[in-house]
């Protein structure tokens, strides 16, 4: 379970990856943040936005036309 | 050249002011300084409509026949002699801002908006400035005045320098 989750269904780029730095930024160093999204373009942005940050993606899936991510805040 | 903390950062020259020209510059300087870059943009020429209070950004189907819109199933282009007449540049604009609203894309002002909130720089060239006639009380608050040396001296300290 993420301590925290971020309702990005509906939102185009580039909303889901500003929410999520915004959501993410709040949490305390190791938390975790649950992004769910419909934009198709998220799964190569997040992967991306991990590489480049250093906030980790532990968990990726995807339920029909949502797409679940968890980021883990760099300590 | 990322700084001695190692953040990496990027500089864009604004050049247009056009609905759709608006977008690229908002929604890339967002999202690199979501990634933890340092992001400045030089606003010139007709990219300082950008930083107006009310911008009320237009676009025009003339010149320009790659804009086809998603039309009854398929994808319809607007001749060229339709944007003489009055209206159907606005009405155009309006079609294009109601589709983004339908598609989850954020408005330009909430974009330029974020982009404030996340410390993106923002310069406008004071040369422009004075030759449209603008003062700085035209403006959004919180952005720079500069010239082209301004921007320069940036470029030299950034990892990644556009133009659009």
């Amino acid at each position: 379970m993420a301590d925290q989750t971020l309702d990005a269904k509906g939102l185009n780029c580039p909303l889901p990856i500003l929410k999520a730095k915004k959501a993410i930024t709040a949490l305390p160093p190791g938390g975790t943040l649950e992004v769910l999204a419909t934009d198709p373009g998220a799964v190569k942005d997040f992967a991306a936005f991990s590489r480049t940050t250093g906030h980790e993606l532990i968990e990726q899936t995807v339920e029909g036309n949502v797409y679940r991510f968890v980021l883990k805040r760099k300590a | 050249m990322a700084d001695a903390s190692g953040t990496k950062s990027m500089s864009i020259i604004v050049t247009k002011g056009t609905l759709d020209w608006a977008y690229p510059p908002m929604i890339l300087s967002t999202t690199a300084a979501a990634m933890g870059l340092n992001v400045t943009l030089f606003f010139t020429f007709y990219g300082l409509t950008l930083l107006l209070k009310n911008p009320d950004l237009k676009m025009s189907p003339l010149g320009n026949p790659a804009m086809k819109m998603p039309m009854m199933g398929g994808h319809m282009g607007m001749p060229n002699i339709l944007s003489m007449i009055p209206g159907v540049d606005a009405g155009a604009s309006l079609m294009m801002k109601d589709m983004m609203k339908k598609k989850g894309v954020a408005s330009f002002e909430e974009l330029r908006t974020l982009a404030l909130e996340s410390d993106v720089r923002m310069i406008a060239c004071q040369m422009t400035m004075d030759l449209f006639e603008y003062t700085q009380d035209d403006m959004i608050p919180g952005i720079e005045i500069g010239g082209a040396a301004t921007y320069i001296e940036v470029a030299t300290q950034s990892d990644i320098n556009l133009f659009i």
